[in-house]
């Protein structure tokens, strides 16, 4: 089984954040993991994205061709539908509802999200709504983590796991909100997709 | 042996240490920076006190690890693709020296120019050298690499060139490291005018160096690092170098129906291209960078007909990746959806609250009094004033080259030119031609934007920090003439008057635009409230 991931947001959103713990749980579960991302000039509040890549067997590339992401995993609506191009037919986009408007000429945010639910298979998420709730508007990412969980191979259970190794450094307060935000997302998904 | 999850450049660094590093000299440059910031955070670097400090630029540091080799200890070089042309001069020159203790120089290339202002391809450097040339194409191997190049350099008595691109540099995936080397001893060479480039002794390095060249290119053919696959159809032959093999396994789900002789340690391997040129019809070359593989095949075979970049079948510009592939081999995409027509770009642009946008908003306002095209830039994250809203500068070419264009330009008859440039980049090339501004009493105004940080790259130690007043009065400008200003929005009267004097000014004159980089500060201060609680 393998699972291709394209990871997208603006330049700071922490979508590398988001790459590590898929990572940290994907090695735990000695799974191939091949995870390319842009650093540099490509981040100063411009558009980034990173592929990520889990299998069973060797990873070849370390990008993901045209149409055969499983998953778009974003955190702003219109950097979810920039990358449509490497979604595969039955494909899954997860991201976050709140636009990240940094630019003159962003369009209008009901026209973006009536495109995202034109596809069948999409979750949207108010992961900022959702963080503020929990007194932590920075682990939106980590709610988007959570939405996503259920499709990225790895269980539930590593994925806490990989938060708790990555923000031990923080301190347990910033553990436990974070672990508490994996939660809420995951929660969040599943009752969208009933709906 | 431990299995960790690491970026290519992080292997590399892992690699270096465990293969027995004394020492890493660089300068910050995506998308190599994280090789030497690994290093100076590895427990290990920091028990065995290796060298890990930024150098001034890569020519310093070039020149620092060749000594290092000299002393008989290993050496590594890092850096980005631009930052070869640096230090160019030391580089080929080490070749002719040759190695005491194990040397190796890590050049990062950026196809696609994600953050470069060029897609220049280090494998020539290598080749115009005469060394060998290790490009990885996985992290493992980007490990194993690093770990056996001192080796490869301290038995070939030449530095050895590693090639890295910014898809293997800045993708992650799981390393197995090896058994920790001891560091080299102190040892001289032992031939005490080897480092002597004096013209008799240089000819006879240089004869060593062509002496060595067969030596290297059985290296090459023996090497575990460049194998040939066969397969039933031999329609092609494919050529693949690094990770341009994974591509293609990738458009071929792991089963090339062709045989690929994959590449990763060079000079080439004739015998194994020769062997593969008589068996098969045509022979496709797949590279990243420029066509450089390719070039030299249409010297060695003029017969069989070669695809690649020269022929159109792959494009000439840009990274490889498995759509590119497929293409070239006319494997039907899977893509189905497009991006919207609503999406538009977002391009990169400055921080809210950087000092470099006051900066821009107040000169943009001194310049109209002056007239347009006469702002020159420098390389950094204040590049980005060339795009809107600012459009401010007129110039970005290399490190440094803000202030010596300037000062070509007023030679030329352009009154009131103005270089920006940032503290960093100032250290790294920017001492020098101001030096020649001063020389010349030459009528420009030099703005280093401040922000006591290498902040493009992520924020590294700027050298610049507490030093710029002492060096720019130390080559000669001016007291009054060197200015202080500090770029926030209740001081943009003050700056616009400071400005407007020294831009008039008919002599050099030198503005310290100083605040800190926002993303450092905020940085420093979260790190402050959590050594609080």
């Amino acid at each position: 089984m393998k699972t291709d991931i394209i990871l997208a947001g603006v330049g700071g959103q922490g979508i590398l954040s988001i790459a590590s713990c898929i990572g940290v749980a994907a090695m735990n579960e000695n799974l191939y993991v091949k995870q390319s991302e842009l650093h540099g000039m490509s981040q100063r509040g411009g558009a980034v994205q990173s592929h990520f890549r889990l299998s069973d067997k060797p990873i070849f590339s370390d990008q993901i061709p045209l149409g055969q992401a499983d998953i778009i995993l974003a955190v702003e609506p219109m950097e979810a539908l920039r990358y449509l191009p490497w979604l595969s037919e039955n494909g899954m986009l997860v991201t976050d509802s709140a636009p990240f408007i940094n630019i003159p000429n962003y369009p209008d945010t009901e026209t973006i999200l009536s495109e995202i639910k034109k596809l069948k298979k999409h979750v949207l998420v108010d992961a900022n709504g959702l963080a503020t709730s929990i007194k932590s508007p920075k682990s939106a990412n980590i709610v988007m983590l959570g939405a996503a969980s259920k499709y990225l191979q790895v269980s539930f259970n590593s994925l806490e796991n990989a938060v708790c190794e990555i923000f031990k450094n923080k301190g347990t307060v910033i553990v436990e909100t974070n672990i508490e935000a994996l939660k809420l997302g995951r929660d969040f998904a599943e009752k969208y997709l009933c709906n | 042996m431990q299995k960790k999850l690491l970026l290519g450049v992080e292997a590399i660094a892992q690699g270096a240490i465990d293969g027995g590093l004394s020492g890493v000299y660089a300068y910050p440059g995506t998308p190599s920076t994280e090789i030497t910031e690994y290093i100076e955070s590895n427990p290990i670097a920091i028990e065995r006190k290796l060298h890990r400090v930024w150098s001034a630029n890569e020519k310093t540091a070039m020149e620092a690890a060749l000594g290092m080799s000299y002393a008989g200890k290993r050496a590594m070089v890092c850096m980005k693709h631009v930052g070869m042309n640096v230090c160019a001069d030391a580089f080929v020159n080490s070749s002719i020296t040759g190695i005491n203790g194990g040397l190796v120089v890590v050049a990062a290339d950026d196809p696609s120019m994600h953050s470069s202002q060029n897609e220049q391809d280090s494998r020539y450097y290598g080749d115009f050298s005469m060394i060998t040339i290790l490009e990885p194409s996985t992290q493992q191997e980007a490990y194993n690499m690093a770990y056996q190049a001192f080796e490869i350099s301290e038995k070939t008595g030449l530095p050895v060139l590693m090639r890295i691109t910014t898809r293997l540099a800045h993708s992650r995936s799981t390393v197995e490291t090896k058994e920790l080397k001891s560091q080299n001893e102190i040892k001289f060479p032992q031939d005490e005018r080897q480092f002597v480039l004096l013209p008799a002794i240089a000819k006879r390095r240089y004869a060593n160096l062509l002496n060595m060249q067969p030596v290297l290119e059985k290296n090459s053919e023996e090497s575990q690092f460049n194998t040939l696959e066969d397969a039933k159809n031999h329609e092609f032959g494919i050529v693949a170098c690094g990770i341009a093999y994974n591509y293609l396994k990738e458009s071929f789900i792991g089963e090339v129906p062709y045989p690929v002789l994959h590449i990763r340690q060079y000079p080439l391997p004739i015998n194994q291209i020769e062997k593969l040129a008589q068996e098969c019809k045509k022979i496709m070359v797949i590279e990243e960078g420029y066509p450089f593989v390719e070039k030299k095949l249409r010297g060695i075979s003029q017969t069989i007909e070669i695809k690649g970049k020269l022929d159109g079948t792959l494009p000439r510009q840009g990274e490889l990746n498995p759509d590119v592939i497929n293409q070239a081999f006319g494997i039907q995409s899977k893509q189905k959806y497009q991006t919207p027509e609503l999406v538009v770009g977002r391009p990169p642009a400055l921080c809210q609250g950087c000092s470099h946008a006051d900066m821009y908003e107040v000169l943009n306002q001194v310049m109209t009094e002056f007239g347009k095209g006469r702002v020159f830039g420098d390389i950094g994250c204040y590049t980005l004033g060339a795009l809107p809203p600012f459009l401010s500068i007129n110039s970005t070419v290399d490190m440094g080259a803000s202030i010596t264009m300037a000062k070509g330009a007023t030679d030329s008859g352009v009154e009131h030119a103005v270089a920006i440039i940032g503290d960093s980049t100032f250290i790294h090339s920017g001492m020098t031609g101001l030096l020649d501004c001063v020389i010349e009493k030459t009528p420009v105004t030099v703005i280093i934007s401040d922000n006591s940080t290498t902040a493009m790259t992520g924020g590294q130690k700027s050298h610049g920090e507490s030093r710029l007043e002492k060096i720019c009065l130390g080559l000669g400008v001016e007291r009054e003439h060197l200015r202080v200003m500090t770029p926030l929005k209740n001081r943009h009267e003050e700056m616009y008057s400071i400005l407007k004097e020294e831009i008039e000014y008919q002599g050099v004159s030198v503005i310290l635009s100083q605040r800190e980089c926002i993303r450092t500060a905020a940085r420093k201060a979260a790190k402050k409230r959590a050594n609080v609680q």
